[in-house]
């Protein structure tokens, strides 16, 4: 028992935040308690929350994926291009601009996964470069006027209360979860993750797993792009700009390894939460977007730095103390999955 | 072919990179009517002058296996109250003026090493955030007011057109010479120093490093102030270059910088690389930046596509190249032992 609840020990902790948030928030205003509020909260980010969910994926694997908010751009700008210049039906036009965010992660997947350059050069290259072919699609135009259909599936929602891209999410981090937690491909982007020497001599196509997992990051954003167009009803080269930010944080925060090889689906779901939940406890006590940001910024540093701070502090209680023998107190890079993976890999080797 | 061969990889980069260099220059002059001016020439040597300071401290950092993706908003800020400073005292010594912006670009590096040397977050994770903490707090204490240049001191504003020699209609400006001399100064105390050595040394090898004893989180403290310090001083060059300074003066020149170092042939994961690398590739970029706006057929909006592919082919390249003369070195060093390089060092150089 107290294993687990060491083992979930940033869960609980990340839990424990949310509570906090939210009762401030409370205090803070009238409005924050509202079935609207709530549905605004997600609404107003789904986009990102999309991607958040296959970076999970990327980050876990050892790899981080720059690009993702320029992809996002590309995409949408591509269909913004396809609807200018006529020719293609829309719904034709729409699958080919996520098409296009798929190649740009197949494009930067092959980099990374047969060439072996490193994910954050390759990624920067395309966060530079994406962007840079959305503004020669769009140039400076703010291009709109799209079918009626399409702007509905941006801004209404489709069942209940919720819009097609939450229950794309919704639908999308269930299944992350199950891939991630219970099937060997989820079982193999952990031990990538954590030693991807460790993993191609236990026979893991280590080349196949990176490529896969980036192109569904490019797809994800493509995916992402349309449905921001959708819902803002025009598109312009600087869409979606800086989103990056926002997408790693709340991975990060969500108790994933920048090195790889840890954090849960679960910590992440926290982490969407509780960066929600602040941005929205802001919003209503009206500080602006530029604070917003600058607030997130502190909490994706603390989220690292408290942990080890404490993590420090334990371990020299323990050195001093008579509860010698037990593990050192790594840091929370050392949870999640880590302790787990180690005997479970052995055989393999052999 | 041997002789090349015999080269230390670092300089191969370097000369690959002006041979790259020189290609373009010639490409576009065909491209471009009245191409190879005067004007021309300064117009690229100023714009190379900030990236390359840039460059160099990103380069510092990226030797230790670090990131700094601070240094956009880290000139903005200094560029900023440097400006604001200035307004209110119009009188300060230029010299004073500089070492203002030096000392906050510095002090605000020496947060981001703090966090990442002794709070050991991860470098990527402390200047994403202080990327975005430093702006914000711009823009907060800016109060959307914007720095003017008739409201800055005359010396100023006129610093970007002083010319030291002109050589025909080749101008040297000033500050573009004092940046080039700084920079090779940097890289004589780094290639030579002792500090200059631990900075590689723990890149290359941060447990090895802190097993033989090197001070890894002051090497690292003091490769994010210098690369601080640096920005500072890009943020002072920024102000007296443009005059006026918005909230969002210098955002995304982080990338500009990383870009630079990695055309140049810094390993991202750093211990090897040169700053005179990372400045051929700020004179790449910047090459690139300037002439691609005025071939005809192309926009402006070519920009960010061209550097983006430019640079996964100069590391694609780089990296191909880097393990074929590898191991052509460690083959030959085998057949005649006595006079190559020792396989080890060979091998080495795939890195």
């Amino acid at each position: 028992m107290r294993d687990r609840l060491f083992r979930w020990r940033w869960e609980l902790f990340l839990s424990a935040i949310l509570v906090v948030v939210f009762f401030v928030n409370i205090s803070l205003s009238p409005f924050y308690l509202g079935e609207q509020n709530f549905v605004n909260m997600f609404q107003l980010s789904i986009e990102k929350l999309i991607v958040v969910v296959v970076m999970t994926f990327v980050i876990i694997n050892g790899e981080i994926d720059l690009s993702v908010a320029s992809v996002m751009g590309f995409s949408a700008c591509v269909l913004a291009g396809l609807h200018d210049a006529g020719g293609v039906p829309f719904e034709v036009a729409v699958v080919i601009a996520i098409l296009a965010g798929t190649a740009a992660g197949l494009l930067q997947g092959s980099f990374v996964a047969f060439m072996g350059l490193p994910s954050l050069v390759v990624t920067l290259a395309g966060l530079i470069g994406f962007r840079g072919a959305a503004r020669i699609i769009v140039e400076d135009n703010a291009i709109g006027d799209f079918p009626e259909w399409f702007d509905r599936i941006g801004q209404d929602p489709l069942v209940g209360r919720f819009s097609l891209a939450f229950i794309l999410f919704l639908v999308g981090i269930v299944l992350a979860g199950i891939i991630l937690h219970k099937t060997a491909f989820g079982r193999s982007v952990y031990v990538i993750g954590n030693n991807a020497n460790v993993a191609r001599y236990s026979g893991i196509n280590v080349a196949r797993d990176k490529l896969i997992i980036m192109t569904a990051s490019g797809t994800a954003a493509g995916i992402a792009g349309v449905l921001f167009a959708a819902r803002l009803g025009t598109i312009r080269g600087d869409l979606a700009t800086g989103f990056e930010l926002d997408i790693i944080t709340m991975v990060l925060l969500g108790g994933v390894s920048i090195f790889g090889g840890s954090g849960t689906i679960v910590g992440v779901a926290l982490a969407i939460l509780i960066v929600l939940n602040i941005r929205n406890g802001l919003g209503l006590a009206n500080y602006d977007q530029n604070t917003q940001l600058g607030v997130i910024g502190a909490l994706l540093i603390l989220s690292v730095l408290v942990p080890n701070l404490v993590g420090r502090l334990a371990a020299r209680r323990r050195v001093v103390g008579p509860d010698q023998g037990s593990p050192p107190a790594a840091s929370r890079h050392g949870g999640g999955d880590t302790p787990q993976q180690e005997p479970e890999l052995r055989p393999a080797q052999h | 072919m041997t002789a090349v061969l015999r080269l230390r990889p670092e300089r191969l980069r370097e000369l690959s990179l002006i041979v790259v260099i020189a290609l373009a220059v010639l490409l576009f002059s065909f491209l471009i009517d009245d191409y190879l001016t005067g004007s021309f020439f300064n117009r690229i040597t100023t714009s190379v002058a900030i990236t390359a300071v840039l460059a160099a401290g990103q380069t510092i950092v990226i030797l230790t296996r670090n990131i700094d993706l601070s240094v956009g908003s880290v000139v903005g800020v200094t560029a900023y109250l440097t400006g604001e400073y200035l307004q209110s005292h119009p009188d300060t010594a230029p010299v004073l003026a500089v070492a203002i912006a030096v000392s906050i670009g510095a002090g605000l590096g020496l947060i981001n090493g703090a966090l990442v040397a002794y709070g050991r977050v991860p470098s990527i994770i402390v200047t994403l955030g202080t990327l975005a903490i430093y702006r914000t707090w711009l823009i907060n204490h800016a109060e959307a007011k914007t720095i003017t240049a008739d409201s800055l001191p005359d010396w100023l504003i006129e610093l970007p057109n002083s010319t030291l020699v002109s050589i025909g209609d080749l101008d040297i400006r000033t500050v573009v010479a004092a940046v080039v001399v700084l920079i090779l100064c940097l890289q004589v105390m780094l290639a030579n120093l002792k500090w200059g050595r631990w900075v590689y040394a723990v890149g290359s090898n941060p447990d090895a490093a802190s097993q033989a004893g090197l001070p890894v989180n002051r090497v690292v403290l003091g490769a994010f102030v210098a690369s601080g310090a640096l920005a500072g001083l890009a943020g002072f060059m920024f102000l007296s270059r443009f005059g006026t300074i918005t909230v969002v003066a210098g955002s995304g020149l982080e990338l500009q910088s990383v870009a630079a170092a990695v055309v140049g042939g810094v390993n991202i994961f750093g211990g090897s690389g040169t700053l005179f690398g990372a400045l051929l590739g700020a004179v790449l970029i910047n090459l690139l930046d300037q002439s691609l706006l005025r071939v005809p057929g192309l926009s402006e909006f070519w920009r960010d596509a061209v550097l983006g592919a430019l640079i996964l082919i100069a590391v694609s390249v780089d990296f191909v190249l880097g393990k074929r003369l590898g191991r052509l070195q460690v083959s030959r060093a085998r057949r005649e032992p006595s006079a190559g390089v020792p396989p080890q060092q060979g091998a080495a150089s795939d890195a």
